[in-house]
């Protein structure tokens, strides 16, 4: 496993589109929800042990695949009630698509995958394994969203990177766990929901004007 | 040849001229790709006008679609669709994220992805523009993303800002000093302007404009057609 292959994969600045996506913290911001670093570490820490939870299974179950994924597929449309946030999601599976085929050789995943079950391919892809897979779904998750908040409400930047270095125990513990568990059922995989999450990027996919797709 | 920035005179800023014994630019694609024209400048200098004005010139003659990167609101779409003759199935926004630049030059994915749902929904097509959102002088697209690139500056930000370069006035394909119009209402000599983008940018134009006395943007829309007409035809 190289170190520095999982580096090249989890890089905010890998052109895969995460960049106009803010994990649902626009509508936060808009609804009054996130004002300050402290309303955000809350967000983040909600969004991990949601979001990131489930995001990190699959992307670890996709990693331990060789082919079809559709069943994964269908797992992560099942645990996203939200239509815009399927939309959100495998957008960005597209895009990560894109740009994994232009760095390594990749099995077949459909046009427009879920972006966790994109993700676990294209580390299975790098010569990752299920654990950095999942490390780089789980964290994803939560430094998206961190860095649309300093660019959305001008929050100091040091602060804002002091709460993802203060989660990384738990994306590491979460990356674990999830691992551990690529043989278990998808059915059985976890399916934790943000019902706030799902209700803001709905709304928030009905506003006329928006700086992030999500 | 001075691609190491440098001084001509105590007047001037430093700067770097292009290789005049190379020819900047990559082939053009063959059809039936659609040429993509990325159009960017700093903000209100007048990019959705001016890709309304190319929309009503070239809309009869070419299969062509619109990419903005821009805030988009419902008057933008009203704009183009009232001013350009271009319906709306043939214009697709994409969020940026607050960062307009990021998404024509470091991560093209959302952009690229636009172009390729236009050409899948409408089949082929032999021009896109890719309208950037407005950002600042240092903005410029990438080339996975576009064909050619045209930097739209106007004179009321200032007869300076073609001496003040930026990779946008210095390397973009085309130069559009927009709303002429406005020259002697703000004091902007355009004599500077010419003399201070030919000493910026070498061999590669610049056009003078003002959509006010010039609807159809002709010199841009004739610059557009030769690149068209330019393309290799399909074998």
């Amino acid at each position: 496993m190289s170190l520095a292959t999982l580096l090249v994969l989890a890089d905010g600045r890998l052109p895969a589109g995460g960049h106009a996506h803010s994990g649902g913290l626009e509508a936060a911001v808009a609804a009054g929800r996130v004002r300050d670093v402290g309303d955000l570490g809350g967000f983040l820490r909600g969004r991990l042990h949601t979001t990131g939870l489930v995001s990190a299974a699959f992307a670890a179950g996709a990693c331990a695949r060789t082919g079809d994924f559709r069943d994964l597929d269908r797992g992560l449309d099942a645990r996203t009630p939200s239509p815009a946030l399927r939309r959100a999601s495998r957008a960005q599976g597209r895009a990560l698509l894109r740009a994994g085929r232009a760095m390594w050789s990749l099995p077949e995943l459909g046009r427009e995958p879920h972006h966790p079950v994109a993700l676990g391919a294209l580390a299975a892809a790098a010569g990752l394994g299920p654990r950095e897979a999942a490390v780089a779904a789980a964290h994803g998750t939560v430094s998206g969203p961190a860095g649309a908040a300093v660019r959305l409400l001008g929050l100091d930047p040091y602060a804002v990177h002091a709460l993802l270095a203060r989660l990384a125990p738990e994306i590491d513990r979460i990356a674990a766990d999830a691992a551990a568990r690529t043989d278990d059922p998808v059915d059985d995989l976890p399916a934790a929901g943000a019902p706030l999450l799902d209700l803001g990027a709905e709304l928030h996919a009905t506003w006329e004007v928006r700086l992030f797709a999500s | 040849m001075h691609p190491e920035p440098h001084e001509h005179g105590p007047d001037e800023a430093p700067h770097s001229h292009p290789d005049p014994g190379v020819d900047p630019h990559a082939p053009l694609p063959a059809a039936p790709r659609a040429l993509r024209i990325g159009i960017g400048g700093p903000v209100g200098s007048g990019k959705t006008a001016l890709v309304a004005a190319l929309c009503r010139a070239l809309g009869a003659e070419l299969r062509l679609a619109v990419v903005t990167n821009d805030i988009y609101t419902t008057e933008d779409a009203d704009f183009l669709l009232r001013n350009g003759v271009l319906p709306a199935e043939r214009i697709r926004a994409v969020e940026t994220g607050c960062c307009p630049h990021t998404a024509i030059r470091d991560d093209i994915s959302a952009n690229l992805d636009a172009v390729e749902d236009l050409e899948a929904a409408l089949g082929p097509l032999e021009l896109v523009l890719v309208e950037s959102g407005g950002d600042n002088l240092t903005a410029t697209f990438s080339k996975g993303l576009i064909d050619r690139q045209i930097f739209v500056v106007d004179v009321a930000g200032g007869d300076k800002v073609p001496r003040k370069g930026g990779p946008g006035v210095t390397t973009a394909d085309l130069l559009v000093i927009n709303k002429t119009d406005l020259a002697p209402l703000v004091g902007a000599d355009l004599a500077v302007m010419d003399r201070d983008a030919r000493a910026r940018r070498g061999d590669l134009p610049t056009v003078f404009l003002s959509l006010v006395q010039d609807r159809a943007a002709a010199p841009v829309a004739d610059w557009i057609r030769a690149l068209v007409a330019a393309r290799v035809p399909a074998p």
